[in-house]
């Protein structure tokens, strides 16, 4: 029996991993050992914002515009940070193409007054000036933006006192600016701040230090409120707000809460379900699926994947899939049994020639799921990607884990006019 | 189980739903969520009045705004608004004005959904289904490579899909019903529900015809009828259709009542697509199958 040996091993090691799947899962007893891997909980369920911009790139040259998005995602993540949000998490994405900037605020407190300290990253840009006698001045814009700005300070006019804002330019920026300066001697170059205009100072001088005063007509608030937001980074480029959903954190937990609460039951009733149907063979498959159970939530935690209620619901629909396995091969060896094989034989029997029906029906949920995965985005991806691996693992565990529980604490006599041969 | 000799009945019951629901599509129309179309959901409420009418929060909010304005009860106290898509600014506004007038107001909910953004949803719902189709035809295609006597493996696959049709038609026109006397809308939710329903839908289906190809297999060079042998095959594979159905539906059922409520949509479209989709699989498919092949013959 060398065979059974090799297969209790095998099951006491699926046995303790699941345990061990079950303690890392259950928060309230793994948060007390260890605070590796807490739960990711997605906006839906911590409660929290989820803001989306559109950025507009129609000024930018087409080499740049990866490095703009770049930095733009740079700029509002250090902006982001300073809320003293957990974990924010800003990304960007094409889409139909447009550039997107996604911004996820989980558990904050204040969102409106977030939307509005990301709004308000200042957008600061250096135009060229064309006047012809008193008409309209036309301006056109420059490479030179916010992108360039290294750092800001507040200073007061030497001989005016009023507060200014002084501005050092990266190295590149600051070759822009001498470039910039150089090509306008006498000419005004205007500064823009948010596309309103600021001044319009005559350049006296090609300056190649690469340091700019702006004037303006601020009070000194204006002008700190302002260099802090350009030490916080000024936007490479205009983003405009275009679809924000916002979750109160009660709202999450409800959810959550429920969402466990009939995952727990459902899972429950098909045990009582298998046991009723199936009596010692339903045992079995319901120890099985309580494996599953444990073992899949430790997958999706340590991946980790971030639970969303449709995540949720994606594993609870795995776990309602999750016995069909066990049916299959059940009635299978049910059929087995009619023919006059032993209860063992047949068993073994059922496993094998239900396989192909078990892979071949699973197949097309795996094909729903992978296309969900790649043609969606955020809510639906995590539904997609629960449901995926769900089924994995459910043909696994209903396979393996059930063959070698069999394989090991099957006895023959003992149960066998428990199994219920009539249909 | 006389599923070939009763075929006409229960052909007939499914033709019938399947009219009722196209009509009903037809008839009543799909109403659009605001994640297709663009628009804002707005759940708040209102803790200082909580009993506040919801045609009192309706008429300020039509005058506040001029535009389209929908405002029911959800659970509870709490108030469902939906508007057109609204910039933050807008948004703050209106919330400052109806605490003004209504008094304290929590929010639970907020989501507003720019235009752009619902076609490009709507665009990637389109792939998605052009793809699962393709997937799920493929998959039926080479599952079912190995048999072409006597029925052709293309027979399988056509039967299987008109079956997913059946299947997906039925809960979307139950939808259109739904919209029509309460206003449920069809959202990103609704799509990834039918998604579901249409790779469980192919699901019980092989394992009928699994069985079809299996017993046809056995009677090889025999003389055989083959309306026994699929129903014979039908009676066999009974218990587990139902019974794999039955477990996914008892974890549905149970979400449905005690699941969060914003999944109740989402889970009643995946239930009903079952419960069809065990139906088309035991009653529908392999008498189509039995029909197409007794044409092919004639």
């Amino acid at each position: 029996m060398k065979n059974k040996k090799h297969t209790s091993l095998l099951l006491i090691g699926v046995f303790l991993l699941s345990v061990l799947s079950g303690i890392f899962v259950y928060q309230p007893l793994w948060s007390q050992i260890s605070s590796f891997r807490p739960w990711n909980l997605g906006l839906d369920l911590a409660g929290g914002s989820y803001l989306v911009y559109t950025v507009d790139l129609s000024q930018v040259q087409a080499t740049d515009q990866d490095s703009v998005v770049t930095g733009l995602r740079d700029v509002i993540e250090r902006r982001v940070n300073l809320f003293g949000v957990s974990e924010p998490r800003v990304y960007t994405e094409k889409a139909g193409g447009e550039d997107r900037l996604v911004v996820e605020l989980a558990g904050i407190k204040d969102v409106n007054q977030a939307i509005n300290e990301i709004g308000a990253t200042p957008f600061l840009d250096f135009r060229e000036v064309t006047q012809e006698g008193t008409s309209t001045p036309q301006f056109y814009q420059t490479n030179l933006t916010g992108r360039y700005v290294k750092s800001a300070a507040l200073s007061f006019d030497n001989v005016t006192g009023k507060p200014e804002v002084s501005i050092e330019f990266t190295n590149e920026g600051g070759k822009i600016f001498a470039d910039l300066t150089g090509q306008n001697i006498g000419k005004p170059l205007a500064i823009f701040l948010d596309n309103q205009l600021i001044e319009m100072p005559t350049v006296q001088e090609k300056i190649p230090n690469g340091k700019a005063q702006i004037t303006g007509k601020f009070t000194v608030d204006e002008a700190k409120q302002l260099v802090e937001r350009f030490n916080a980074g000024a936007l490479p480029a205009p983003i405009t707000l275009v679809n924000q959903q916002t979750i109160s954190a009660d709202f999450g937990q409800n959810s959550l809460d429920k969402a466990i609460f009939g995952g727990l039951l459902g899972t429950l009733l098909i045990m009582l379900f298998m046991i009723l149907f199936y009596r010692k063979l339903g045992v079995f498959a319901a120890v099985a699926l309580l494996m599953y159970t444990a073992l899949t939530i430790g997958i999706f935690k340590i991946f980790p994947v971030t639970m969303t209620l449709a995540g949720i619901a994606g594993f609870i629909l795995s776990v309602g899939m999750a016995v069909d396995a066990n049916i299959l091969v059940f009635e299978r060896t049910k059929e087995e049994l009619k023919r006059g094989l032993s209860h063992t034989a047949a068993i073994e029997e059922g496993f094998r020639r239900a396989w192909t029906s078990i892979r071949d029906s699973n197949v097309s949920t795996m094909i729903t799921a992978a296309v969900l995965y790649y043609f969606t985005s955020s809510f639906v991806r995590g539904f997609a990607l629960t449901l995926f691996i769900g089924v994995v693992v459910s043909m696994f565990s209903a396979i393996t884990i059930t063959r070698s529980l069999l394989r090991v604490f099957w006895k023959d006599k003992v149960v066998s006019s428990n199994v219920p041969v009539q249909q | 189980m006389k599923v070939i000799k009763r075929r006409f009945i229960f052909l007939g019951f499914s033709g019938l739903m399947v009219i009722l629901s196209i009509a009903s599509v037809f008839v009543f129309g799909l109403k659009p969520g605001i994640d297709l179309t663009g628009g804002t959901q707005w759940q708040v409420s209102f803790t200082e009045a909580p009993d506040t009418s919801t045609l009192d929060v309706q008429a300020f909010l039509v005058g506040l705004t001029g535009s389209d304005v929908s405002v029911k009860k959800t659970d509870g106290n709490e108030i469902l608004i939906r508007l057109p898509s609204i910039d933050e600014q807008t948004h703050q506004q209106y919330s400052f004005k109806l605490i003004q007038k209504f008094g304290k107001m929590e929010e639970m909910n907020f989501s507003s959904i720019g235009p752009s953004i619902g076609s490009e949803l709507r665009t990637k719902a389109i792939w998605a289904f052009i793809f699962v189709l393709f997937g799920i035809s493929l998959y039926i295609a080479y599952a079912f490579r190995k048999v072409s006597r006597p029925i052709r493996s293309w027979k399988y696959g056509t039967v299987a899909l008109i079956t997913l049709f059946h299947d997906v038609i039925i809960p979307t026109g139950m939808l259109a019903l739904l919209g029509y006397l309460s206003g449920v809308e069809i959202d990103t939710n609704f799509i990834v529900a039918l998604l579901v329903v249409m790779g469980f839908s192919v699901h019980d289906t092989i394992v009928v015809f699994d069985r079809i190809r299996e017993n046809i297999l056995i009677t090889r060079g025999k003389i055989f009828d083959l309306g026994e042998v699929i129903d014979e095959s039908v009676h066999e594979t009974f218990t587990r259709s139902v019974n794999t159905s039955l477990t996914l539906i008892l974890v549905l059922l149970t979400m449905l009542f005690l699941g969060p409520s914003s999944l109740f949509y989402f889970i009643l479209t995946i239930m009903v697509g079952t419960i069809f989709g065990t139906y088309s699989s035991i009653f529908i498919a392999s008498p189509l199958l039995y029909i197409s092949e007794r044409i092919g013959k004639k």
